[in-house]
C-alpha cells in the first residue's frame, strides 16, 4: 500500500481512538466498552442491560455532542488551513494568523451584542444558523481583503499576508473588547469564550447546523487537490496547465470562509489548528494535496478533540480554554516555520 | 501552427510589443533573441494565451486562440517561464507528474508515471527522481521544469508546442547543448513546434531553424542563422560589435562579440 493511503488510514484509526477516549474521560468516567454498547443501543443494535442510566445520559447529552463538535470544528479548521496554504503557496497561511477567524469572530460578536437592537426578528428567523452565517460573512470579507492585499500579479507577499493578519486580528480584538464593554451580563458570558475558544456549547441542534456546512466546504476543498498541486508551480503556470485559476481562487476563499467561519461561530477562536494540522501531514508523507487536504482535516479533528479533552480534565472541575492548548502546540510550530523561511522571504 | 499575426500589447501605457508576427511551426525550432526589455517574454506570454493582445490575432492550429479552451491548449502546448519553481517540498517525480494535469492523470496511474520517467530521462535528470525540488541547483531545476513540460505534451496525436523562456540561462555549456539538441530532436521526431528565448548567438546559430531578432517591442530581423547573424544586424539589434570568425573544423563561423 502507498505511504499516502497508509497515512490517511492511520489518521482515521487515530481519530476514532481519540474520540472514544475523549468520550470516556471526565468527572464521570465511562469505559470504552460501555461507550460502544451505549452507542450501539442508540442505533438499536444492542441492549443496555447493566449500564447505569446516568452514564447513558452523560454520553448522549454532554460528551458525544461535545466531542463530535470538536471533530467538526477541527476538521473544518484543518482543511481550511491546508487550502489557504495551497492558495498562498506558503505553509504559514492559516485562518487565525491571516485574520479570517478574527473577522468571523468580530462579525459573530457584533451580532450577539447589537443584533437584537439593530435587526430584531432576524435572529428569530435564522435561529441557530444566525451566528454561523454572520461569521461566514465576516470571514469571507476578511479572506477576500487579505487575498487582494497580499497577492499582486500572481505573486504572494507572505510579509503583507502576515502583516494584514496582525492588523485584522488587532481590529477584531479591539471590536470584541468594545463589545464586552457595552454587553449585558448574559452577553458577556457569551463573549468570553470567543477569545480562546471552547466547544462547551455543543448541542445536537448546533451540530445539525454546523456539520453539513463544514462537510460541504471541506468536500469542495478536497476535490480541488490536483489543481492545488498545479497551483504550487505558480498562478501563470497553473493556467498553462489548464487550471481555471480564477475559479479555484474564489472557490477556495468562499469555502475556507465557510469552514473556518462556521467553526469560529460555534467554538470561538481556536488558534493555530489550521497551521499545525496540514504541516504534520506534510512531514509524514510530503506535500501532495490529495493527502494534505483530507489528512489535514483528520489531523485537525484529532488535535481539537485531544486538546478539548485535556482542557476539561487537567484542572477539573475547572475548565481551561481550548485555545490555550492549541496555541501551546501551535506557537512553537509557527516559530520553527518562520525561522526556516526567514531567508527565502527576506523577513 | 501557433502563430501571432501583427500583435501589439500595451501595459500601463508602455508599448511592450508592437505589430509582431511570429510563427511556431511543428518540426521547427524558432529562437527569439534581443536585448533585455525587447518584449521577448511578453511575446511568449501572448502566444501562451496568458495575456490578450490589444490588436492582432493569435491562432492555434488555425483557430483563434480564445476559441480553444485552456484545457485543450494545455494538452498540446507547454510553457516554461523564466525562473520557474514550485512551492512546498515536492519531489522531482511528483513535479513532473503535475505536468500530466490536463490529461486527468492521477499520480497513481502507471501510464503517467511511465511518461514522467521518460521525460526525466530525456531531460537527463532521471537520477534526481526522488530528490526534493528545493535541494536542486538552478540548472537541475531548469531541466526538471523542461521534463515537466515534455510530460505535459506527451501522448498527443497531432502537433504540439513548447514555449521556453531563457531555459538554458542557468545551464553549463554541456547541458545547454544537450537541452537544445533535445529540443531540435523533439521538433524533428515528434512534430513539436519549439519557441525558445535565447541569449547565446552561437547556440541559436547551431540549433535554431529560424531566428527572430526583437528590439523595443518590434521585430528587427528574421530568417535563418546565415541571414540574421550578420555583424550589421547584430549591431542594429544589440548595440554591440560582432565579428564572424571561421571555425577551424570548417563548420559554421563563430560569432565573437567585442562589446
Amino acid at each position: 500500500m502507498q505511504k499516502s493511503s497508509l497515512t490517511l488510514l492511520f489518521l482515521v484509526v487515530l481519530l476514532m481512538a481519540t474520540v472514544i477516549l475523549a468520550c470516556g474521560v471526565g468527572a464521570f468516567p465511562i469505559a470504552p466498552a460501555t461507550i460502544a454498547r451505549i452507542v450501539l443501543r442508540g442505533v438499536g443494535l444492542a441492549s443496555t442491560d447493566g449500564i447505569p442510566s446516568e452514564q447513558e445520559a452523560v454520553l448522549w447529552s454532554i460528551r458525544l455532542p461535545r466531542v463530535l463538535l470538536a471533530v467538526v470544528v477541527g476538521g473544518g479548521l484543518g482543511a481550511a488551513g491546508a487550502a489557504m496554504q495551497a492558495l498562498f503557496r506558503n505553509p504559514l497561511a492559516d485562518p487565525s494568523l491571516t485574520g479570517v477567524s478574527g473577522g468571523a469572530a468580530l462579525a459573530a460578536t457584533s451580532v450577539i451584542v447589537m443584533g437584537a437592537s439593530l435587526l430584531p426578528g432576524l435572529a428569530h428567523i435564522l435561529g441557530v444558523a444566525t451566528l454561523p452565517l454572520a461569521a461566514f460573512g465576516g470571514g469571507l470579507a476578511v479572506s477576500i481583503f487579505v487575498y487582494r492585499l497580499a497577492t499582486r500579479g500572481g505573486h504572494t507577499s507572505i510579509a503583507a499576508l502576515l502583516l494584514a493578519g496582525i492588523a485584522l486580528n488587532a481590529l477584531a480584538e479591539a471590536g470584541i473588547g468594545l463589545f464586552t464593554f457595552i454587553a449585558s451580563d448574559e452577553q458577556l458570558r457569551n463573549l468570553t469564550f470567543w477569545r480562546l475558544g471552547s466547544v462547551a456549547g455543543a448541542t445536537w441542534p448546533v451540530i445539525a447546523v454546523v456539520a453539513p456546512a463544514i462537510l460541504l466546504a471541506t468536500g469542495v476543498l478536497v476535490a480541488q487537490a490536483r489543481a492545488y498541486d498545479a497551483l504550487a508551480l505558480g498562478e501563470a503556470e497553473a493556467r498553462y496547465l489548464g487550471v481555471r485559476v480564477e475559479r479555484i481562487k474564489s472557490l477556495t476563499l468562499v469555502c475556507c470562509a465557510l469552514a473556518a467561519g462556521t467553526a469560529v461561530a460555534v467554538s470561538g477562536m481556536v488558534l493555530f489548528v489550521g497551521l499545525v494540522a496540514p504541516h504534520l501531514v506534510r512531514l509524514a508523507c510530503g506535500p501532495a494535496h490529495r493527502v494534505v487536504l483530507p489528512g489535514g482535516m483528520l489531523a485537525g479533528a484529532i488535535l481539537v478533540v485531544g486538546a478539548d479533552a485535556v482542557a476539561r480534565t487537567v484542572a477539573a472541575p475547572a475548565e481551561l480554554p481550548l485555545g490555550v492548548f492549541t496555541a501551546l502546540i501551535g506557537v512553537p510550530f509557527f516559530i520553527v516555520l518562520l525561522l526556516r523561511q526567514r531567508e527565502a522571504w527576506n523577513l | 501552427m501557433l502563430a501571432a499575426d501583427h500583435v501589439s500589447l500595451k501595459i500601463d501605457g508602455a508599448r511592450l510589443v508592437r505589430k509582431v508576427s511570429v510563427q511556431v511551426q511543428p518540426g521547427q525550432v524558432t529562437a527569439i533573441m534581443g536585448p533585455n526589455g525587447a518584449g521577448k517574454s511578453t511575446l511568449l506570454r501572448l502566444l501562451a494565451g496568458d495575456v490578450m493582445p490589444d490588436t492582432g490575432n493569435i491562432t492555434f492550429d488555425g483557430q483563434p486562440l480564445e476559441n480553444v479552451s485552456i484545457i485543450e491548449r494545455a494538452r498540446r502546448r507547454a510553457v516554461v517561464p523564466q525562473r520557474s519553481s514550485i512551492a512546498f517540498g515536492f519531489s522531482v517525480l511528483e513535479t513532473v507528474l503535475i505536468g500530466r494535469y490536463p490529461h486527468g492523470g492521477d499520480h497513481a496511474r502507471t501510464t503517467d508515471i511511465r511518461i514522467a520517467r521518460h521525460a526525466l530521462t530525456r531531460a537527463g535528470v532521471a537520477q534526481f527522481e526522488s530528490r526534493l525540488v528545493p535541494t536542486l541547483s538552478g540548472g537541475e531545476l531548469a531541466r526538471v521544469m523542461l521534463a515537466r513540460a515534455l510530460a505535459q505534451i506527451d501522448g498527443n496525436s497531432g502537433a504540439a508546442y513548447l514555449l521556453l523562456d531563457e531555459l538554458t540561462a542557468a545551464l553549463d555549456p554541456a547541458h545547454q547543448h544537450h537541452v537544445l539538441r533535445l529540443l531540435r530532436d523533439m521538433a524533428r521526431e515528434n512534430e513539436v513546434g519549439v519557441l525558445v528565448i535565447l541569449h547565446d548567438l552561437n547556440l541559436a546559430a547551431r540549433y535554431a531553424d529560424e531566428i527572430v531578432f526583437m528590439r523595443d517591442g518590434s521585430v528587427t530581423a528574421r530568417g535563418s542563422a546565415d541571414e540574421v547573424l550578420t555583424p550589421a544586424l547584430i549591431a542594429a539589434t544589440f548595440d554591440v560589435e560582432a565579428v564572424l570568425v571561421p571555425h577551424l573544423s570548417g563548420s559554421r563561423p563563430v560569432i565573437v562579440v567585442n562589446g
